[in-house]
């Protein structure tokens, strides 16, 4: 392995011969926890980040102040990664067409109505 | 009046040493999360120091807090020898975290009800950082207790070290009898049979125990103003800007 040099100390610590071990690099005394913050009571939690963590007190003892340190906070929660199950990014062409299907908007309808109704207040008369 | 104002010191004191002192962990904490967690508690304590001073300002004429915390000299300083102690090895600094939250929880808890309006009105408002402070620890020494022969080991032996001069923390003042007769404060006796109570159980689920002390091995001193050679280089370092600079603006 190159031998690295840096003058960051949170590099210098982590004992880079125990990378080799596959210690460190590789993590296996922690995983990683994904962080969602909610700001108000009621309000959506929001997806913030990850935090790594061995179990998930400690997952939300570290999410805590990594993603609640600023600003209002009324929970955190955290899930691991690996419980998150999502659709291949491959098959994000589903999602294509989406955008157009303007029909699927709520704000469509409202606008529509209201444009009819203008029309038909104006609308003049037929001779 | 004077017993106020020497619980206000030493806890103020306590606060701005352990607040320095912890701080010290910022850039080279164990890990990125474990570093952020760390050093925003140390700016809690530091927070909470100035409160403090604040108080004695406000309610008892001393002098602003920017002057007490950096402009008085070492014997001034009433924190106990615990928190001067430089952060050693992490099992060292997460102990010291860990028995010395508790005890400043469990001292802010019976402030809460404290005669002493003041003191009251922030133990209150204290409530809650502090109780984050204790999960932190207290999840770190359940996490090592059953982590690797290693973590065992640290931190037991960083607990041994570490007990006498957790214990020098309830060094009795001089007013006591008065603190206790007044409804200021509980007084220091009773507030170690609470930490005693508080932090046995927790060590010993954690698989760790609580070593045998004699009273003469507690290391008493910082509340009357006798301090290791360690404090002398924290205010030194501490006070660096401010001797260069008295009037730098932040």
């Amino acid at each position: 392995m190159a031998e690295l040099n840096s003058l960051d100390p949170r590099v210098l610590r982590l004992d880079l011969k125990k990378i080799e071990d596959g210690d460190v690099a590789t993590n296996t005394h922690l995983i990683t926890y994904e962080v969602f913050h909610q700001e108000k009571r009621g309000k959506q939690a929001v997806h913030a980040g990850v935090v790594h963590a061995s179990t998930p007190d400690m997952a939300l003892v570290m999410a805590k102040e990594t993603f609640g340190r600023r600003g209002k906070t009324a929970a955190i929660w955290v899930v691991k990664t690996s419980e998150i199950y999502t659709l291949a990014s491959e098959d994000e062409d589903m999602f294509e067409t989406t955008p157009e299907k303007l029909h699927r908007e709520p704000g469509f309808y409202k606008v529509r109505d209201r444009i009819e109704a203008y029309q038909k207040r104006t609308a003049v008369p037929q001779q | 009046m004077e017993a106020t104002k020497e619980l206000l010191y030493k806890m103020a004191d306590d606060a701005l040493i352990i607040g320095h002192r912890n701080s010290e962990w910022t850039g080279i904490g164990p890990m990125l999360e474990e570093d952020l967690a760390f050093s925003s508690m140390a700016q809690d304590k530091i927070g909470h120091a100035f409160a403090l001073y604040n108080i004695l300002h406000t309610a008892f004429g001393e002098a602003d807090p920017d002057t007490l915390a950096f402009k008085r000299s070492e014997k001034d300083f009433r924190s106990a020898q615990f928190l001067e102690l430089p952060i050693g090895e992490y099992d060292f600094s997460l102990i010291r975290h860990f028995l010395f939250d508790h005890a400043e929880h469990l001292r802010y808890d019976s402030l809460a009800q404290s005669t002493f309006q003041p003191l009251a009105q922030l133990a209150k408002k204290v409530k809650g950082e502090i109780k984050y402070h204790v999960m932190h620890a207290d999840t770190f020494l359940k996490q090592l207790g059953k982590g690797s022969e290693e973590s065992h080991a640290r931190l037991q032996s960083a607990i041994n070290y570490s007990w006498p001069y957790a214990l020098g923390v309830f060094e009795p003042g001089a007013h006591e009898a008065e603190l206790i007769s007044t409804g200021t404060f509980i007084g220091e006796e009773a507030l170690k049979d609470l930490w005693l109570a508080r932090v046995t159980p927790i060590i010993e689920a954690a698989g760790f125990s609580v070593p045998a002390t004699t009273q003469e091995q507690v290391v008493y001193g910082g509340r009357k103003g006798f301090h290791s050679e360690h404090l002398a280089s924290l205010l030194a370092e501490m006070t660096e800007v401010t001797n260069i600079d008295i009037d730098a603006e932040w």
